[in-house]
């Protein structure tokens, strides 16, 4: 057990290096750096900057130095909790991404509750009850979610919302929020916006889990331990709910593992859609604006807290799979 | 005694299953499109006219006279009372009819013969009398139109990325699964971190640092450059994972001996084992790549105008208020899910015919 | 001699399964007895419905297959309506004469769910597939007896160690905190064979118990059977296709073809003036140490007919010996007891009654 812990911590430590290095690498591909686009900005509001200053700026933000310099430099105000100044923005980057960050963690685990509390109950049903009306809309709804990219549910969802009901559905909080100081109405209030922007996100991989727990579960429920508890004469409910629902939750579990980094992937795209005050957006633009400590950023520290909740959910496997728990102990 | 060959085998298998058909029959369907292209079109993608913007769909009315006769209203330019804006209308008085094969702008079919005939066209006499099956956008563009060529290129563009995928996932999946030991180890590390960053921002920054200035085409080799980075990962542990269980077996071993060279193992006898699990896998990995492409040209990061894509379509719907006014921007979206099921579909049917087991 | 009353009877039995393709008529009038304190061998080829006779006997079968017809009769407790009160226990609609018609309970009703485990238990064949691999043994046991007894967890789980020790798995406190895949296949059957009987059933069907177990361990958990009979004083029915195993442990045989019985009796009977056709092949086809010498095996020849293509008339009548062709290919034999044989020995066959 503690072999295996040890092994997916390594992993995740390289993972995290790895993300760093890609952000910085992206960050530093396109030609130009951001006094390009801050000159090509001064000179479309009529401002000129000459050759001289635009010098002087790149040495101030270090721009001038080859690349892995740079990249040592940011690593090392990185591990020290010190982001860089947001060049549009000219403010502290953690204060430009302020709440967004933590925001995006919170609809994202949300869909992935949201993906699990759904998936799990109608995927049981479907195998139990296979074949009847249930399983039929399920397995269509499960399609739907799977045709369907996210941003286009969000789309139409935003559609139907301000046609039918005239209602703007996007956002994560009701306007007298937006700017407000956190408090609990506002958690609340957050509470009660965050069931459809976690359902949009949640839909594919809902309908992936709802796929694969019908099929574990389909296998499992012929197995002989099933007919032995059934001879035992336990009450049906307990039969299924205890024994193959429970085999069948390891793949289940490990799924897990991969569902975060896609959601948090999608929400980017249907953040921008429902105007969620998530990274989505922030990103978008950074990355327009070649601002790079800002963009740089927010891709590390998004890939540091999937990798996180990646490794917290290999802790749940272990804790729900015995065979990894006494691997080693007979 | 007669044998099927493997192919006939999974040829019949796959011909039972009729959602599955079902499901090539429409990404055939598609693929038609993508060739004909030019046929299917009837007006030029990029002809734009202001003041036939934003115009719904036209009713195709079939009867005239009590005869089939298909034809469209005029449309009929009028000044608005209450915005003083030049709006057009239909005008029942005057019927243009709408033939099939007619004659419209010339192009070359299939990129060889030179012909002007379409499958729709309208006899008009004046010239701004014209068809839009399905309204115009923002530009007075005519979208049946653009939505072909889109299809076109978003098309071509999945089967390109997953082509690359597939290179990329055949390469080191193969040389993961058939070496193992370390190479083996290092490759499926690398795997694992890709399947564990959250990818859309990575992508979104490669293509954001693709220079402005670039051609159009330069940008959508870059593009599917991109998209192909995306799926190669699942490519690879299908293909690792057939490698790892074939290397066992007896028939490996019985050409080993016999003195046949690691690549000529590999290529003539491991290959067509594995083909068609890869064909299966590669299908399905089509959706993916399509909605790769719909995001990243959705945020405007993917291909941009004067490129037609279905993202770059749907960029425009991304407002909701103005989608209130044209709901007729949405319908881009349809042949996306429409293509997304139909090569699921195919792809679940390949996959149970080449592996029933 | 007055035989005493069977704690179990099934008369006419029918068991079929309604498939796409077509019905399976799996059990087609089985008809036995189980005495208490007495071992049942019900034997015949794969195929031949034993197996789905001891899941209609404890109302286990799966769709789409249903009991169509027939009675099952279990005699009720003598201490009145369900021994010891279990968790939620109810008094099971009792025909005349305190027996339960098992064939009109509701299968997922808890007069059934009582009986099972707790008046009839079954042991299977697959002792590693028949424990939840994720759930300790004691676990499985402390759950049924919970269950059926209603006692705490504490003197449950005293029972369930009691059960494993009297199987004869040595430290029982450990194991039953231990996982199926951690016992040996000797030690997981007797496991199986304690969790079925910590309830104290009064009838154990075994299906098969033996089969997946070497010699050595099959005689022991054989051995284990007849003590554990002799000091409960249960019945047992005994599934199986190995007649080795049957000379040894039974007391009465049931033969069984294509889902009917086709000759039962005591079991020197069965062995010694065997009377029909098919029992007659199979005692034939034992390879035996006095046999002589480079003699071929005697076998059956033909095979199982597929369910959907049932004969019509006697089921074995293409794959007999001793066919009367117009006799046996048209009507259906019936067990008749057999002239100046022993007590309880009938046969099915039309060489033995007159039409």
């Amino acid at each position: 057990m503690l072999a295996y812990l040890i092994r997916r911590l390594i992993l995740a430590i390289l993972t995290v290096w790895a993300i760093s290095v890609l952000a910085f690498v992206i960050i530093q591909l396109p030609p130009g750096d951001y006094i390009t686009s801050y000159i090509a900005q001064m000179s479309a509001s009529g401002s000129f900057v000459t050759e001289q200053e635009a010098d002087a700026l790149r040495e101030q933000y270090g721009l001038n130095k080859p690349v892995w310099v740079q990249y040592l430099r940011w690593m090392k105000l990185v591990l020290r909790g010190n982001f860089g100044i947001a060049l549009e923005w000219q403010r502290p980057v953690a204060e430009v991404i302020g709440d967004r960050l933590w925001l995006t963690m919170v609809v994202s685990v949300a869909a992935v509750l949201l993906t699990w509390g759904l998936a799990l109950p109608i995927g049981i049903y479907s195998a139990v009850r296979q074949y009847s009306v249930g399983d039929y809309l399920a397995t269509f709804i499960g399609f739907i979610g799977l045709a369907v990219p996210s941003f286009l549910l969000a789309l139409v969802l935003m559609y139907a919302g301000f046609k039918l009901f005239n209602a703007n559905i996007g956002g994560l909080f009701s306007d007298q929020f937006v700017e407000a100081p956190w408090s609990l109405a506002k958690a609340w209030d957050l509470a009660k916006h965050l069931p459809l922007p976690a359902l949009i996100l949640g839909l594919a991989g809902t309908a992936q889990l709802i796929r694969i727990m019908r099929a574990n579960l389909l296998d499992e429920l012929r197995k002989p331990y099933v007919i032995t508890a059934r001879a035992r004469g336990l009450p049906e409910s307990r039969v299924i709910l205890k024994y193959p629902v429970r085999v069948a939750l390891n793949p289940f579990a490990s799924t897990i593992g991969y569902l975060l980094p896609y959601v948090v992937s999608g929400s980017i795209i249907v953040s921008l859609v429902l105007s969620l005050p998530t990274v989505g957006p922030l990103l978008l633009r950074a990355l327009v604006a070649q601002d790079m400590f800002l963009a740089g950023t927010i891709v590390l520290l998004l890939g540091v807290m999937t990798v996180i909740g990646t490794f917290l959910s290999d802790l749940l496997l272990m804790w729900i799979d015995p065979r990894i728990r006494t691997e080693g102990k007979r | 005694m007669s044998v099927a060959s493997q192919w006939q085998l999974m040829w019949w298998r796959f011909r039972r299953h009729r959602v599955a058909m079902a499901g090539t029959a429409v990404v055939v369907a598609f693929y038609a499109v993508v060739v004909l292209a030019d046929f299917l079109a009837y007006a030029s993608p990029t002809a734009s006219e202001a003041q036939r913007s934003l115009l719904p769909p036209q009713a195709i009315h079939w009867l005239a006279d009590g005869r089939f006769r298909p034809h469209v209203y005029a449309l009929q330019g009028a000044r608005d009372p209450v915005s003083l804006k030049r709006v057009y209308r239909p005008d029942p008085t005057r019927k243009i009819p709408v033939t099939l094969f007619g004659r419209g702008f010339s192009y070359r079919l299939l990129g060889l013969i030179p012909t002007d005939r379409h499958l729709f066209a309208v006899d008009a006499v004046r010239a701004e009398d014209t068809l839009f099956l399905l309204g115009t956008d923002e530009q007075g563009r005519d979208l049946w139109s653009r939505l072909v060529y889109a299809t076109q290129t978003s098309l071509t563009i999945g089967l390109c990325g997953v082509a690359m995928s597939l290179v990329l996932g055949v390469l080191l999946g193969g040389i993961s699964g058939f070496y193992g030991g370390a190479v083996d180890t290092v490759i499926q590390r690398i795997i694992e971190i890709f399947r564990s960053i959250p990818t859309i921002p990575l992508w979104m920054g490669l293509a954001a640092a693709l220079p402005n200035d670039w051609s159009v085409l330069r940008v959508y080799f870059a593009i599917t450059v991109i998209i192909s980075l995306i799926g190669w990962t699942e490519l690879a542990r299908v293909v690792r994972g057939r490698f790892l269980s074939l290397r066992e077996e007896e028939f490996v071993m019985a050409a080993e001996l016999a003195g046949c060279s690691r690549t000529r193992i590999i290529l003539s006898h491991l290959v067509p084992s594995f083909l068609s699990h890869i064909i299966a896998a590669t299908t399905l990995a089509i959706p993916a790549m399509v909605i790769s492409e719909t995001s990243l040209s959705f945020l405007g990061l993917g291909l941009r105008p004067p490129a037609i894509s279905w993202g770059v379509l749907l960029q425009q719907a991304q407002n909701v208020q103005a989608l209130a006014i044209s709901p007729w921007l949405l319908i881009p979206a349809v042949p996306v899910i429409v293509v997304i099921i139909a090569c699921n579909f195919m792809g679940d049917g390949l996959r149970d015919a080449a592996d029933p087991y | 001699m007055k035989t005493p009353l069977p704690i179990l009877s099934v008369r006419e039995l029918r068991t079929y399964f309604f498939q796409d393709e077509g019905t399976v008529k799996a059990v087609d009038g089985a008809s036995f007895d189980v005495l208490a304190g007495k071992t049942l061998g019900i034997v015949g080829e794969s195929g031949c419905g034993k197996s789905v006779t001891a899941r209609s006997i404890l109302r286990i079968v799966e769709r789409p297959g249903r009991i169509v017809g027939g009675s099952i009769r279990l005699r009720a407790r003598s201490n009145g309506g369900g021994g010891e009160p279990g968790a939620g226990s109810v008094a099971a609609p009792e025909a005349a004469g305190g027996q339960i018609e098992l064939t009109a309970l509701d299968p997922t009703g808890p007069a059934a769910r009582q009986i099972r485990g707790g008046d009839i238990a079954l042991v299977f064949q697959e002792p590693m597939t028949s424990f939840s691999p994720v759930h300790t043994i004691g676990n499985q046991i402390v759950e049924t007896v919970q269950f059926h007894l209603g006692l705490d967890k504490a003197r449950a789980r005293a029972r369930a160690i009691e059960a494993l020790r009297q199987v004869g798995i040595p430290r029982p406190e450990r194991r039953v905190d231990e996982y199926a895949f951690q016992l040996s296949g000797g030690l997981r059957q007797r496991a199986m064979i304690a969790t079925a009987l910590s309830c104290g059933p009064r009838i154990l069907i075994a299906d098969e118990p033996t089969t997946a177990l070497d010699v050595t361990t099959q005689a022991q958990i054989l051995d284990l059977l007849r003590s554990l009979q002799a000091r409960e004083g249960m019945a047992i029915v005994l599934i199986t296709h190995n007649l080795g195993v049957v000379a040894e442990m039974c007391d009465e045989v049931v033969v069984m073809y294509l889902g009917r019985v086709v000759e039962e009796g005591p079991v020197d009977a069965i062995f010694h003036a065997p009377r029909h056709p098919y029992t007659r092949a199979l005692l034939r086809s034992i390879p035996s140490i006095h046999a002589p010498v480079r003699t071929r095996l005697p076998t059956l020849h033909g095979a199982v007919p597929h369910p959907y293509n049932r004969p019509t008339g006697c089921p074995f009548h293409p794959r007999c010996p001793e066919v009367i062709r117009g006799t046996c290919d048209g009507a259906e034999p019936v067990l008749r007891p057999v002239a100046d044989g022993a007590d309880g020995h009938r046969v099915s066959c039309f060489l033995y009654s007159a039409r």
